[in-house]
């Protein structure tokens, strides 16, 4: 037997001593000042500009002037309405709704194997594989992109290699989604954002199939369901919170970005490149502002319908 | 009397790990029939290589008579009842029980009637709209059994369903399966490492151990007359006795309870520890160099520790076995 010792034991002494026991005493005042700094970072700084843009939203310009009148008014909204404004959401939504479904499709499969079968070094090298890209700048991405797409580009070089080209010319021909080569078509815009926003469709995905145990997947199967019908009754049902918080994502990510249709895609705009010319150059502050509530009120729309649906079920 | 499950040399090899090694068995239809072994014997391997889980490395699995081997789970008529339940989370309890005929594409009134008599069956009714996250441990575990019985299976795979249960619960689901075994008539093959379980409830036993079977009987034939020492020892953890003690040649085997303290004649021994059992004490004690357990009950003056007694048996009640392993 060592030297009897003491059943409770001194303080450590020292200031880090006495903090550790003043916050252990007292839970709320650790947990309290570890919120503040960020609740504060949160509520004033991000929600407080937010709501400072949405209430320009609710100012109007004077026509002769260009300068901002401050009186409450939804004739910003009005204008809001104008055909080539309500294109210009049509669009940016339509993109937005494409982009989605196509990236909760690619993903999908992906997130499935990485979930249910990776293991070890596999698993390291899908993680690697998914966030490399986010690693090298998105301005670099979306040019290469524009290099790939482009009429002396990469692709059209392999249709040519493969004697396919009159095959792309042929879906370029296509009204809407062709175009003089795929950098300046719709299609490319959409590629471009399906490649840039896909990692953050696969990995809430994969959070969500890792969480299903694999024994449902056998219970399914074992109570007579073919691996389709597993898929629709329980793989899917219980991924889809992790599919709607993707597609959160994959939607607004899009519905706001300016960069991507405006270096590989058609001239005409998307919403963030009306709020970017309203803001800059016209100078229309309110106008700016009215788009920008444009994607917040299809998201609110867009979670709304989720939840109807039972995307949150099985949360 | 038909056979319902027939293993002709089974194999199932995980790499070099031979989970389940050249097993013959059959249980016949009707039968309420257990394996038993610690865990990683190959009980539950045997047990999803007849719900289509897993596939054999080697040999020959017939479900009534039909060839099993390539046949995919969903395809089998054969229902599982998981260790965990495996209840769908995102299902009511009504949905969970109906799923396998929804799957069969029966049409909604219809199959929410037979699940709702099959909540019935498991004592559950009017369950049917909880989630199962809203339900104990012992009714998801009921929830488990009716959603298998609903499909009216052929044969009833139970993966120690009981395993996660209270001691109490346990004792009364032990009751209600054999009950319901007995009334429904389908063929029960029951996973567990309890020895206690597998002897009441079951009609025939397979003691496992490292893939293999080291004996098939019915409860008495298993427990009373063992065939090797590793049976003697999980089942009832029998006094196994060297060759040396019994003198014949043979191990032999030896029930706790059959040992009894006697005031002359016999052999001596020391007692080396007691415990305490309720109803029953167990000792442990020392003679001629062989560790041996007898229980005895309670309410006798019992000796202390280091005690020197005289204890004996029956020679009857020592069975020799074949079998040295």
């Amino acid at each position: 037997m060592s030297a009897p010792q003491a059943a409770i034991l001194p303080g450590r002494g020292g200031a880090a001593g006495t903090v550790a026991d003043v916050f252990w005493r007292n839970p709320k005042v650790l947990l309290a000042l570890l919120l503040i700094p960020p609740l504060l970072w949160l509520g004033i700084i991000y929600l407080g500009s937010l709501f400072a843009l949405l209430a320009q939203s609710f100012f109007s310009i004077d026509e002769f002037s260009g300068m901002v009148k401050y009186e409450l008014t939804l004739k910003t909204y009005g204008e809001l309405l104008n055909p080539a404004n309500l294109d210009i959401i049509a669009r940016t939504v339509l993109m937005a709704a494409a982009v989605t479904v196509a990236a909760a499709v690619v993903a999908f499969p992906v997130a499935y194997y990485a979930a249910r079968y990776a293991r070890g070094r596999w698993k390291a090298l899908f993680y690697l594989g998914i966030m490399l890209p986010l690693w090298s700048s998105y301005l670099v991405k979306v040019y290469a992109w524009k290099l790939i797409l482009a009429k002396e580009g990469i692709l059209n070089w392999i249709f040519e290699k493969l004697h396919l080209t009159w095959l792309l010319e042929a879906y370029l021909s296509a009204p809407l989604i062709g175009g003089n080569s795929l950098s300046v078509s719709y299609t490319g815009t959409f590629l471009v954002f399906l490649y840039v926003w896909l990692p953050f469709m696969i990995l809430p995905v994969q959070a969500a199939l890792e969480r299903v145990p694999g024994n449902l997947v056998e219970a399914s199967a074992d109570l007579g369901a073919t691996p389709a019908q597993t898929f629709r009754t329980v793989l899917l049902p219980l991924a889809m919170p992790g599919v709607v918080a993707g597609s959160i994502f994959t939607f607004s990510l899009t519905l706001g970005d300016y960069i991507i249709p405006q270096i590989v895609g058609s001239s005409r705009l998307f919403i963030g490149q009306a709020v970017y010319a309203h803001q800059g150059t016209a100078g229309n502050i309110p106008l700016a502002a009215a788009f920008t509530v444009v994607p917040v009120v299809i998201m609110g729309f867009y979670l709304w319908g989720a939840k109807r649906l039972g995307a949150f079920n099985a949360l | 009397m038909q056979t319902a499950v027939l293993f002709s040399r089974v194999s199932r090899h995980f790499g070099s790990v031979r989970a389940v090694d050249d097993v013959d068995l059959d249980v016949a239809e009707g039968e309420f029939f257990a394996m038993l072994g610690p865990s990683g014997s190959g009980k539950t391997t045997c047990l999803r290589l007849i719900a289509g889980f897993e596939q054999p490395t080697a040999g020959h699995i017939e479900i009534f008579g039909q060839t099993a081997e390539g046949v995919p789970p969903y395809r089998r008529n054969v229902n599982t009842v998981f260790q965990d339940y495996a209840l769908f989370p995102h299902l009511s309890v009504i949905d969970n029980v109906a799923y396998g005929l929804m799957i069969r594409g029966r049409g909604k009134r219809e199959r929410l009637q037979e699940a709702e008599a099959a909540l019935e069956l498991v004592r559950l009714p009017g369950y049917g709209d909880r989630r199962p996250n809203q339900l104990s441990g012992g009714q998801r575990q009921r929830v488990a059994l009716a959603r298998a019985l609903v499909n009216k299976p052929k044969v009833l795979l139970l993966d120690e369903p009981l395993g996660a249960l209270d001691l109490k619960l346990r004792e009364q689901m032990q009751e209600e399966l054999k009950v319901l075994q007995r009334s429904l008539g389908i063929t029960f093959i029951f996973v567990t490492h309890d020895q206690g379980e597998a002897l009441s409830m079951a009609d025939r036993v397979a003691v496992f151990n490292d893939g293999r079977i080291m004996q098939v009987g019915t409860p008495q034939d298993i427990y009373q007359r063992p065939r090797s020492r590793f049976v003697a020892d999980f089942v009832g953890a029998s006094n196994v006795l060297p060759p040396e003690f019994t003198g014949s040649g043979k191990w032999a085997s030896l029930r706790p309870e059959a040992v009894r303290l006697v005031s002359s004649g016999g052999h001596r021994a020391r007692v080396v520890s007691r415990n305490y059992l309720g109803g029953q004490t167990r000792l442990s004690l020392e003679a001629g160099g062989q560790r041996l357990n007898m229980l005895t009950a309670s309410g006798e003056t019992l000796p202390a520790d280091g005690a020197e007694v005289l204890i004996d048996w029956q020679p009857s009640d020592l069975h020799l076995m074949e079998d040295s392993q």
